[in-house]
């Protein structure tokens, strides 16, 4: 198996990992972006949800250790990246001026990469690592969008997926090669409706929460 | 109409590898603005010679934007502001009477400085050394329909090739990231039936030496496509990819 460490570890196997286990976590996103605009049809429709999902056992299980196993290959192979990247230019620019090709988003990866993290592991303990007690998983959501930090919190995040998203995705189909002169506009439009729904579809749902309940 | 301007320049003086390095600011005066960005060098350093001071080394040979021998940073830009220009092509009327103009080198651990604007490029070479190359004889030339090519793939190998590999790919890259070249060099011959039959072995040699020279990791951000003279694009760096990516994990190349 030396050729597949081999190839798994040179600088286009390591951009291979990061485009696969980042396409996971849009499929992902998209999952869960579809279960929590039921909190838009109400109380009864979320809650059933919840317990669907639940009812799953072995297999959400499974999805979980998936996504945690995809985590840490994305994370450590992106800090691996971004330290390997810093240590190729040892001497910065006196003067950097973009020809015309970065971006926020794309500038700003590694930075949004570890924001999603510190989010990520903050949500977890805000709604699934937690004491529920007699709560249904709609009222304790309700409960926590009640208050306007949470709120204002979230929202920022989602602007900080959106702008994750938006170069990743693109980017995943450069990396595995998949990008093509012909599909790019449509691969370009389609990541920023994806980082379009990640910020408005997430985004929103807290202020809704807010207001409605 | 013969116009004239006078510039600032602040420009990186360097004695030689050990040295640390540091900018200087000199007067660049009664410049045409017909003169080439190179030629403007070689006006200030004729004075400077005059001065008894050391002149500034530069790299250039042909200076008609095909040997890739030049190339500097001009105020953050590769080359210079215009788009699709090596240095040598870039004239002075692109600037205004009393520009101050930051002149650096390419700046990579891959291209250690040598002295002032010169850096060592070798890194190339080896990338090419390792597999840029097709391993037969060619003899003389054959009968022109012995190996049909059809004209858009011959089209895409020219483009590819148009690659003088002067590095401004490598210095734009906020990454220092060599892909764009590497796929370039990949793809002229990926694209052509004489590159085919070592199609794997080249992918995967010429990576790994790249990977080995201390190259940064390509993320996309598109600045080498945007900053190349010959305007390379990076649906080479795509190309690369499916190469390395079959060769690595389909081919029987190890």
């Amino acid at each position: 198996m030396n050729w597949l460490t081999a190839a798994l570890g040179s600088s286009v196997g390591k951009k291979l990992m990061m485009a696969l286990t980042g396409l996971a976590f849009i499929g992902f996103l998209a999952a869960h972006l579809a279960g929590n605009l039921l909190m838009i049809a109400g109380r009864e429709a979320f809650n059933g949800y919840a317990e669907r999902l639940q009812s799953l056992g072995p297999i959400l299980q499974l999805f979980r250790a998936g996504l945690i196993g995809f985590a840490l290959v994305h994370i450590l192979t992106g800090l691996y990246l971004f330290l390997q990247n810093r240590k190729a230019r040892p001497v910065r620019y006196e003067k950097d001026t973009s020809a015309g090709g970065r971006t926020i988003s794309s500038r700003t990866m590694p930075y949004t990469g570890l924001l999603i993290l510190a989010f990520v592991v903050f949500h977890l303990f805000h709604f699934t690592w937690t004491d529920k007690g007699a709560r249904t998983i709609f009222d304790l959501v309700a409960a926590a969008f009640n208050q306007p930090w949470a709120v204002l919190l979230y929202a920022a995040a989602m602007i900080v997926v959106a702008l994750h998203v938006r170069h990743g995705f693109w980017s995943a189909f450069q990396s595995v090669g998949a990008s093509h002169p012909k599909t790019m506009p449509a691969v370009m439009a389609l990541s920023w409706t994806a980082g379009g729904l990640v910020a408005f579809g997430f985004g929103l749902l807290p202020f809704f929460m807010l207001i409605r309940y | 109409m013969n116009k004239t301007i006078n510039l600032t320049l602040k420009i990186w003086r360097q004695k030689d590898r050990s040295d640390k390095g540091r900018f200087e600011t000199t007067p660049a005066r009664d410049i045409s603005t017909d003169m080439s960005f190179l030629e403007m060098l070689d006006v200030v350093n004729e004075r400077l010679t005059l001065e008894g001071r050391e002149p500034i080394a530069f790299e250039h040979d042909c200076r008609e934007g095909i040997c890739g021998s030049c190339g500097t940073m001009v105020n953050g830009r590769a080359h210079g502001p215009l788009k699709g220009t090596s240095l040598c092509q870039l004239h002075m009327r692109h600037f205004k009477d009393g520009d101050t103009l930051t002149i650096e080198p390419w700046r990579a651990r891959a291209f250690p400085v040598i002295k002032d604007l010169v850096v060592d490029r070798s890194a190339y070479d080896r990338i090419i050394q390792a597999g840029g190359y097709v391993s037969v004889n060619t003899g003389s030339a054959p009968e022109a329909n012995t190996l049909p090519v059809p004209p858009e793939l011959a089209e895409k190998a020219m483009d590819a090739a148009a690659c003088i590999g002067c590095g401004a790919c490598v210095a734009a890259c906020p990454n220092a990231s060599a892909m764009l070249f590497v796929s370039a060099k990949i793809s002229q011959l990926a694209l052509l039936p004489q590159g085919r039959p070592e199609a794997d072995r080249r992918a995967l040699a010429m990576v790994r030496a790249m990977d080995a020279c201390g190259f940064g990791n390509c993320s996309n951000h598109r600045e080498c496509e945007n900053a190349c003279p010959k305007e390379i694009s990076i649906a080479n760096i795509a190309r690369l990819n499916r190469e390395f990516l079959h060769a690595g994990f389909i081919s029987h190349e190890t």
